[in-house]
């Protein structure tokens, strides 16, 4: 995971005892990582045959997956970069299904309904900025809370709504209209789909390269387009702006934004507002986009899974859209139903710790992790090498077990806000 | 015993000085408010708002409904104590959830494959649940304890987990059979030895109260005892107090934070219990789910008091049991879930504003007797 950071052509034992270095991001090392990846990807998939690894519907079914986690994760990040940690975001989420269904039905529009969704999450994000910012009450009270009214808020909608409607029920809306899709027309190449016809030779690394570029670029929802862009936007709004700044200095330490003159409460709002919004946008996907209705406990746990991906992402945006695609990428394989292509996956962990502990043992030299990740990566590829599938109960936990494993064996290198979750008064630092 | 109930009743009419009716007030208000926005939920719906309650009220004095209404507090209170637990010294346990199910479901299946007498076999069914509760929670408290890795994220994965975890093990390759007339599949039935008999103290009905209802008391008052009778409780307090004065007086805090975790777990483990030997006798696919997130709202309700948690699981109960008759009259009963969402949120707010009336109240007491004193000084500064 941070081998790109480490990728500096600094004698190896300097400082053995360095502390956590700055992810420096480049367009290179990003290039190079993505080409490293895929040239992985199509080496397991030439040698486990599991073509599902970079089909073209693989890959569409992992970005419609990873799209809403993305989307709790990105509210995630703005509520916990003011310094609210924002639990509810599951909550927000499920309202964010039914109002996004709501509104496009209603209003026979699906913009409408994605306006809706946001509006929707965005409630639920303002009620827990009263209770938290305002009346300073536990941040993890106010979400278990939120979650609680969320669901039974929702629940009772849908059944005061959609189940007059033709079609509904109480538990399920009306089939809801849908964003526009739209697709690069490749078969304008040729007399057929070029990348389509390269993508069915099974052809090393091109034939891979045809099938995620099918994938990325065939029948995207403009909403995941939309989606896509908040990440940069997102990374804009925070760090290159002085709102950003003046939202941030609120989550490291909200005293001294205070004595700057910085209205604490008022970014707080904001930025636990937009991270609801941001959450409501997720459910609105999963209704719009992801399935074409509403259906009763459709957010699956998917609020917590954004909230695991901000945290794997080490509350930045770059790092949370990768850990967004991780996660999305195996549910996808899953619901792919290819039990081959996910197994094929344990092969692929195995390679990069295997790189992990090379990398360990001669550019930074601690023998002793190094010997501790090559034998995990043994251990996968043992694995790997005696089963030939991963049960599918097991395959959901992806992201939760991941997140289990980064916070406990690379918490020195995370960097929380550091009044993250702190009860801030105004007027408190006297 | 005697003695007991009276330090007891001692400590709660202690607590029932000016301080102790103004935290009354919270839970009050928070009710009234609740009620206030189901009326007009109610009355936007274009359901009559206030006769609504009025039949909701009544249908759950009935005594069938009072029975159930017993029933799931006893669940709710097991629950809300293994929150509390944690509460007590600042530690969220949210995976009380996922605790108590996998809990449930071994507890189930250890249960169903062997044959014992009966005290024996509902002993081992209990320890088997205790246990693995216990383990489950260990694995959140080593996290933290060892790593560092916040409990409140943990749990929060482990829930994940172990609903995973359960599902994969409820597969008929591995612990579960078919549901004798329907699609469902669970564990093997629990035989007759391993099963509590309820008990019929509600007349009127021929529903029984689950008989574990006399062990989710025992818990009430062991919980009671424990936390403010032993040295260790006295630590656990002092912990969630303030941890650097914890530390100061001896305290070895990572200790009490794997102990109180474990603790938490084992009593989450006890969830289950009630349904289990009591109705179901069987883990099986409708068995019921997120009562550890009832738990901590009925936690916080009852101020992780023993007694308020009673109240809270029982007004809880009330609330789900009353929505039964809802159905026949055509409006949703998700209205239930509403009012608890908001009773929850309301009084945690409620809480904190008397809190923060009471420190207000007590610096203005202070400044006043500081101006009385010494005249000349300045104003202390607040």
């Amino acid at each position: 995971m941070s081998q790109n950071a480490l990728a500096t052509p600094e004698a190896p034992f300097q400082e053995p005892k360095r502390p956590a270095r700055k992810f420096t991001f480049t367009w290179r090392t990003l290039l190079l990582a993505v080409g490293a990846l895929i040239l992985l990807l199509s080496f397991t998939r030439a040698v486990t045959g599991a073509a599902d690894l970079t089909s073209t519907g693989a890959i569409t079914a992992s970005i419609a997956l990873a799209v809403p986690i993305g989307l709790a994760g990105l509210g995630g990040l703005w509520a916990e970069r003011a310094g609210v940690v924002n639990i509810g975001l599951e909550g927000m989420m499920i309202m964010g299904t039914w109002s996004g269904a709501w509104g496009a039905l209603y209003f026979d529009n699906p913009w409408a309904g994605v306006v809706a969704g946001a509006i929707g999450g965005a409630l639920g994000g303002l009620l827990h900025a009263i209770a938290t910012v305002t009346f300073g009450v536990d941040h993890i009270i106010s979400g278990v809370a939120i979650n609680i009214l969320g669901l039974g808020v929702t629940q009772f909608l849908s059944k005061v709504t959609f189940a007059e409607m033709k079609g509904g029920g109480d538990s399920q809306s009306p089939p809801v209209p849908k964003p526009e899709v739209v697709s690069v027309p490749w078969d304008r190449l040729g007399d057929q789909d070029p990348l389509r016809a390269l993508e069915a030779k099974q052809w090393f690394l091109l034939s891979d390269v045809a099938g995620i570029l099918r994938g990325l670029t065939t029948n995207v929802s403009l909403l995941t387009i939309l989606a896509i862009l908040l990440v940069p936007l997102s990374y804009y709004v925070l760090w290159r702006t002085a709102f950003g700044l003046r939202l941030r200095s609120c989550g490291e330490s909200p005293v001294a934004a205070e004595s700057l003159g910085v209205n604490v409460y008022l970014h707080k709002y904001v930025a636990v507002v937009v991270s609801g919004a941001l959450a409501g946008l997720g459910g609105a996907f999963l209704a719009q986009v992801a399935a074409s209705a509403y259906r009763e406990g459709q957010t699956g746990g998917r609020g917590f899974i954004g909230l695991a991906a901000m945290i794997f992402g080490n509350w930045r945006p770059g790092g949370l859209a990768g850990g967004a695609l991780l996660f999305g990428y195996t549910d996808g394989l899953q619901l792919r139903g290819s039990g081959a292509a996910v197994h094929a996956l344990l092969l692929v962990v195995a390679i990069l710790l295997a790189a992990v502990a090379v990398h360990q043992l001669v550019r930074q030299g601690r023998a002793r992790t190094a010997l501790i990740t090559g034998v995990a990566a043994v251990v996968v590829f043992v694995v790997f090498a005696l089963t030939d599938s991963i049960p599918p109960e097991f395959t959901s936990v992806t992201p939760h077990i991941t997140t289990l494993l980064v916070l406990s064996l690379a918490a020195q290198r995370l960097r929380p806000p550091a009044a993250n979750g702190v009860i801030y008064r105004r007027g408190q630092g006297g | 015993m005697s003695a007991k109930e009276s330090t007891f009743a001692d400590r709660l009419l202690g607590r029932v000085s000016p301080a102790g009716l103004l935290s009354l007030v919270a839970p009050v208000t928070a009710i009234v408010f609740a009620a206030l926005v189901t009326m007009v939920i109610l009355a936007l719906t274009g359901a009559p708002p206030l006769d609504t309650l009025v039949v909701m009220g009544e249908y759950a004095v009935r005594p069938r409904s009072i029975v159930l209404t017993l029933n799931s507090a006893t669940t709710y209170y097991l629950s809300a104590l293994a929150v509390a637990i944690g509460f007590k010294m600042n530690l969220f346990n949210i995976g009380v959830d996922g605790q108590y199910r996998l809990a449930a479901l071994t507890a189930a299946a250890v249960g169903g494959a062997v044959a014992l007498p009966a005290p024996l076999h509902v002993a081992l069914i209990i320890f088997v649940a205790v246990l693995v509760g216990a383990g489950w929670a260990a694995i959140a408290g080593l996290l933290k304890v060892r790593r560092g890795v916040s409990e409140v994220i943990s749990t929060i994965m482990l829930n994940a987990i172990a609903t995973a975890l359960g599902s994969w093990l409820l597969n008929k390759e591995r612990l579960a059979v078919e549901v004798g007339g329907s699609n469902n599949i669970g564990t093997k039935p629990i035989p007759p030895s391993g099963q509590v008999p309820g008990l019929a103290i509600v007349s009127g009905t021929q529903t029984k109260v689950f008989g574990l209802i006399l062990l989710s008391i025992a818990m009430g008052v062991l919980f009671h005892i424990v936390i403010n009778r032993t040295r260790f409780g006295f630590d656990l307090r002092a912990t969630g107090r303030s941890e650097s004065a914890a530390v100061a007086s001896g305290v070895n805090v990572k200790r009490m934070i794997l102990v109180s975790m474990v603790l938490s777990g084992a009593v989450a483990g006890l969830v289950g219990m009630p349904q289990l030997l009591g109705a179901s006798h069987s883990y099986s696919l409708d068995f019921p789910t997120g009562l550890g997130f009832t738990g901590i709202a009925i936690a916080l309700l009852g101020r992780n008091h023993p007694v308020g948690i009673a109240f809270g699981a029982l007004l809880w109960a009330f609330l789900d049991t009353s929505a039964g008759i809802l159905q026949i009259k055509k409006i949703s009963p998700d209205i239930v879930t509403i009012m608890q969402g908001v009773i929850v949120l309301s009084v945690i707010i409620a809480y904190e504003l008397v809190h923060r009336y009471q420190i207000a109240a007590e610096q203005r007491r202070v400044s006043r007797q500081l101006a009385s004193t010494a005249p000349a000084e300045e104003g202390t500064p607040a």
